[in-house]
């Protein structure tokens, strides 16, 4: 038999529908993988026992006829979906102990669909981060190796780092992401896998632990663009708990998968080919054109004039709207406590202690720029400077159908490094940034290796809602570039 | 614009942070690095442009206002660091 943990979610999905393993050997044989690589710690609480019990009952429906878009496939949540009866921790130790009484609109979808979950995968504090290095449940490590220096842990990236390193590493055939800005795609090209963050409003944040509620977005992350396209399939729909979700259809994002982009118009924008842009990022980048080239699709140079400023408006509506939402955690309903003398002194003792360092000044940051005197100057001036970069977007879709852009300035990066100064890790985000602002879809496919051996990844952005495209054209990249890939030892 | 330990004060009290006194010094340079790199965006000309605070194309949805869910007061307690008689409990506020 094939080894189980390298198929893909549509291999296993033909061969469970042949009986060639039940969905309770799929799932044992990723449980045994998910000990095996305790080392990369991308789990935070594994949970194998729900996971094989799920597993039977889906045997089960098999036998009886009812088989879902995932039946009987093992994924990992991110420990930011809440999980009803399954501890939830946002990687923060504000949340200790805490148990949702609820199941996240996403994650309830996926178990209709027949996933089974393994567990709850680590990642950056209240999903706060580029490196996974801000989880209280301490730093993911990255499957792959530096060719120079294999003894060298890389970080996996953020925020979603747990995921894409089980998903890499093949622990999981899949895994949910969470993207506010870029924390599904930037993980995604850190670890060789897919990653697609949809149009805003495709999925509902209901059951989501929120962080900036304007950007958040999840997504699915996968080894293939097939298996991201059946995974989101099942991901999406509205959902009238989140008013943002909309009520639109879901369309069949295989279906998109067609092979054929002749005559789509491919925007690269020249913003995106900033000074110093590494040379290997422009090579891969380059390649990629050459790919669409190809198959019948025309580049067309374009401008998106406020890229620039794309960052700093980010690293003011964030945090604003992380201050606001993470002022639930007052040690009063739930997770963590510290007493104080008075209940001034309970609040502040508790938030001291429970967040983290990124988190603290993200909500301290917010917390200024929101405040009396300051919001017209900081806020005001960012949601207008927003408008221009989702105008830049508008006005190129008028003429081009899909973008690919890198998705990140750099490689998977080692523990350690980058960490002097906190503007210097949020450039990770920079190729990124942009689409959240604008709630587009973007996608991230893995496109080569650099000279280190470590993975590239290259990004396509399409129109809202068309994800149908950004989907079809990964697909065609993804059989042009070949790459099937594994960091080794997996 | 940079903070003083002054400013960075007032801020972690707004947020209700507890902040040391020795690490005011640290956070005000880390906070004043963040602010001068944002502050990059008083070079756009935003004049005459709508500030964007959503990018649903769509208003917000309407619903009737009817009561859909309740009752679940063990659920909403059970995950309370402290509660008595059905009630959330918090440090004395009432003298």
């Amino acid at each position: 038999m094939t080894q189980l943990t390298s198929l893909t979610i549509a291999e296993a999905r033909v061969a469970l529908a042949k009986g060639e393993f039940t969905a309770q050997d799929l799932t044992q044989a990723h449980i045994k993988a998910v000990e095996a690589g305790r080392g990369l710690n991308a789990f935070i609480t594994e949970t194998p026992d729900l996971a094989l019990e799920k597993a039977k009952e889906s045997d089960q429906r098999r036998k009886a006829g009812q088989v879902g878009a995932l039946e009987g496939i093992p994924l990992g949540i991110k420990d930011l979906f809440c999980t009803k009866g399954v501890r939830t921790t946002a990687a923060s130790h504000i949340l200790d102990g805490f148990i949702p009484p609820y199941e996240s609109t996403v994650t309830a979808n996926l178990a209709q669909a027949g996933a089974v979950s393994l567990g709850k995968l680590n990642l950056d504090e209240f999903a706060m981060g580029s490196a996974n290095i801000t989880s209280h449940f301490g730093p993911v490590i990255n499957p792959w190796k530096r060719k120079s220096d294999p003894t060298a842990q890389l970080v996996p990236g953020g925020s979603s780092g747990g995921s894409a390193a089980a998903v890499a590493a093949g622990l999981v055939m899949g895994a949910t992401g969470t993207d506010t800005g870029g924390s599904i795609r930037q993980p995604a090209s850190f670890c060789g896998i897919v990653g697609i963050k949809p149009t805003y409003g495709r999925c509902s944040r209901w059951g989501i632990v929120a962080f900036a509620s304007s950007l958040d977005q999840a997504g699915p992350m996968a080894r293939t663009v097939r298996d991201c396209a059946i995974m989101l399939g099942s991901m999406v729909g509205h959902d009238p708990k989140d008013s943002t979700s909309q009520p639109i259809a879901v369309p069949d994002f295989e279906k998109a998968l067609t092979g054929d982009i002749r005559g789509l118009k491919v925007g690269i924008p020249k913003e995106y080919r900033p000074d110093g842009l590494s040379a290997e990022i422009q090579a891969v980048w380059d390649k990629g054109i050459a790919w669409l080239k190809d198959a019948g699709a025309t580049p067309v140079e374009i401008s998106l004039p406020a890229t620039k400023y794309a960052l700093a408006t980010y690293y003011i509506i964030a945090p604003a709207e992380c201050s606001s939402n993470l002022a639930r955690y007052d040690g009063v309903r739930f997770g963590l406590r510290v007493e104080g003398k008075s209940l001034d002194e309970m609040y502040a003792n508790t938030r001291a202690e429970g967040f983290g360092a990124e988190v603290k000044r993200r909500i301290l940051i917010g917390t200024y720029v929101l405040s009396h005197g300051y919001y017209d100057a900081y806020y005001i001036k960012a949601q207008k400077v927003r408008r221009l970069i989702a105008e830049d977007f508008a006005n190129a879709f008028k003429t081009v159908d899909v973008i690919l852009t890198p998705t990140a300035p750099t490689a998977a990066f080692a523990l350690g490094e980058k960490t002097d100064d906190p503007v210097t890790m949020w450039l990770n985000d920079i190729f990124t940034i942009p689409t959240s602002m604008a709630g587009l879809p973007g996608l991230s496919l893995p496109a080569g290796l650099d000279g280190e051996g470590l993975p590239l990844g290259l990004q396509l952005i399409g129109r809202p809602f068309d994800e149908e495209t950004v989907l079809k054209v990964a697909d065609v990249m993804e059989k042009a570039s070949g790459f099937s890939i594994r960091p080794k030892g997996v | 614009m940079s903070l003083d330990k002054s400013a960075v004060r007032t801020i972690a009290d707004l947020a209700r942070i507890r902040v040391p006194e020795e690490d005011l010094d640290h956070l005000a340079g880390e906070l004043s690095n963040i602010l001068t790199f944002i502050e990059q965006l008083s070079e756009v000309d935003t004049d005459g442009v709508a500030p964007m605070s959503s990018v649903a194309a769509v208003g917000l949805p309407l619903r009737a206002d009817s009561v859909t869910d309740g009752g679940q007061a063990d659920a909403v307690l059970a995950n309370a660091p402290d509660k008595a008689e059905g009630f959330f409990s918090v440090p004395k506020v009432v003298e």
